[in-house]
């Protein structure tokens, strides 16, 4: 991490990050406000992450940071140096679908489809912290990913199918 | 929004010189309050961040008395800490009922106690009249639609609530605030930390610029102890609250020993109910004595048309609460 510009006389202040994002190294240099999800769409090409309210409300740009969910509308570029991030275009492995993207699309687990990957990558997260117990903590820790087309009750279910094989 | 520059501090006391020495300077730690002011909003504007995520304020240690807890440790990683939810169980739901995971991966300590207000008329630039953003220009939140404000504490010059779970307990607890500044270190009691509005609603905390929340040092419960936080919301889950209650009773021979009250929801600040406190403690653990309490909790509250339905729900959400956790049936 380098601070280019120390003059906020002179130009627009930017930072250099280095993140391994889906497995691959990638070094970006940009103006220290760009977050990380306009990072991921307008710089890297990685438009699977979804910008829906921009503010934090609805989930739909979540992806994984060293392995934790987290938002990536209200996350900075700059914070992500060193960092590990995943997103929906690195899930799957060796050219097939990951477990969930498959539980979703046999549960029919979206409309619309806008939120699915911060879903999708959100149930990943899930998986990991092993809150999938029951359908009540699946909603419950759930909560943060908004459907407005409304198709909880097939994400619970595409999300307990994969739980009860025993996750990923 | 204007341009920044973005540091990450290597020690605390860096991080300390660089903002003390730049009134345009802020800090920057999970950034899921001061990001959405900053770049959408516009409310916020620092010209300098110095980010304190990767300084070493990261851990949670337990002794006999109390549980210390490093400024940028997570809710997450706070709310599954063994000790607290063996010692302090109501912290645990209060830091569960927060937010969503996302957020709480993102979320320190020390960021949520400095988290601001969400009142609408605070975070909307278009509004003129902000006595918390623009000193003297009046509280649009008085004369127009409120929900989500405070009754307690509040003011015609400032209705804005605290909007933090995890502080009710917290305050109930007489929690302590580590904040190291360029001469040193002093602690604060929690209870001491936040300002009600009062004639400067722009003023919301005892820090002077360039001081940083290092560690909160959080008082065991005594032994015995049972605590509950209830949180009255919207909807079921990612939602602020209504209301709240965070209570911790010592009860013995259905006799309150002690008693330890904190409400949400309805505060300026995260509102140590002591007076209620009062009424319980040595009282007879029922419901006449419940109720008594709650009246006393929410004595001369302010309130505008969109608020006055809190003052009961606030009651009831009080007594809802000493019921669960004292097993005494209404």
């Amino acid at each position: 991490m380098s601070n280019v510009d120390n003059d906020r006389q002179g130009a627009i202040p930017e930072v250099a990050v280095t993140m391994r994002i889906n497995g691959k190294s990638q070094r970006l240099q940009t103006d220290a406000r760009v977050t990380l999800l306009d990072a991921l769409r307008d710089r890297l090409g990685l438009t699977g992450t979804k910008k829906g309210c921009d503010q934090g409300a609805c989930g739909a740009c979540t992806v994984l940071v060293d392995g934790r969910r987290v938002l990536s509308c209200l996350t900075l570029a700059a914070k992500c140096d060193g960092r590990e991030v995943l997103t929906i275009e690195g899930l799957a492995s060796d050219g097939g679908r990951h477990p969930l993207q498959d539980a979703f699309i046999r549960h029919d687990a979206f409309q619309c489809g806008y939120c699915t990957p911060g879903q999708i990558m959100s149930a990943v997260g899930l998986l990991g912290e092993g809150r999938a117990d029951s359908d009540e903590d699946i909603r419950e820790f759930m909560s943060g990913n908004i459907c407005r087309c409304g198709a909880y009750s097939n994400i619970v279910g595409a999300i307990r199918e994969v739980a009860a094989r025993g996750g990923a | 929004m204007r341009p920044f520059e973005y540091i990450q501090a290597a020690e605390p006391a860096q991080a300390v010189a660089i903002v003390t020495a730049d009134p345009d300077a802020d800090y920057l730690a999970g950034g899921t309050t001061q990001l959405d002011l900053m770049l959408k909003d516009g409310i916020l504007s620092p010209g300098r961040l110095v980010d304190v995520t990767r300084l070493p304020l990261k851990w949670i240690t337990a002794d006999a008395g109390a549980i210390r807890v490093g400024a940028t440790t997570t809710m997450e990683e706070l709310a599954a800490d063994p000790a607290v939810s063996a010692r302090l169980p109501f912290v645990r739901e209060a830091l569960l009922l927060s937010a969503s995971v996302q957020l709480r991966n993102m979320a320190t300590i020390g960021g949520n106690l400095m988290q601001r207000t969400r009142c609408r008329y605070f975070r909307d630039p278009a509004v003129e009249a902000c006595n918390k953003r623009r000193p003297g220009t009046g509280c649009a939140a008085v004369t127009g639609p409120a929900r989500m404000h405070a009754i307690l504490g509040a003011s015609k010059n400032c209705i804005a609530l605290n909007a933090s779970d995890l502080a009710v307990p917290l305050v109930a607890l007489d929690t302590i605030v580590h904040i190291l500044g360029p001469a040193g270190v002093r602690r604060v009691p929690l209870t001491e930390f936040y300002l009600e509005p009062g004639n400067t609603p722009d003023v919301e905390n005892v820090l002077v610029h360039g001081e940083l929340i290092t560690e909160i040092e959080i008082p065991l419960l005594r032994a015995g102890a049972r605590s509950a936080y209830l949180k009255v919301r919207d909807r079921t889950s990612y939602e602020f609250a209504l209301a709240s209650a965070a209570v911790a009773v010592v009860v013995e021979d259905k006799v309150i020993r002690d008693a330890r009250i904190g409400l949400g929801g309805v505060g300026t600040v995260p509102w140590r109910a002591w007076d209620a406190e009062r009424v319980l403690r040595d009282a007879p653990a029922s419901d006449a004595t419940f109720r008594d309490a709650a009246e006393a909790a929410v004595r001369d509250p302010f309130t505008v048309p969109g608020t006055a339905f809190k003052v009961e729900l606030a009651k009831r959400t009080l007594v809802r609460a000493l019921h669960t956790v004292t097993e005494v049936t209404p």
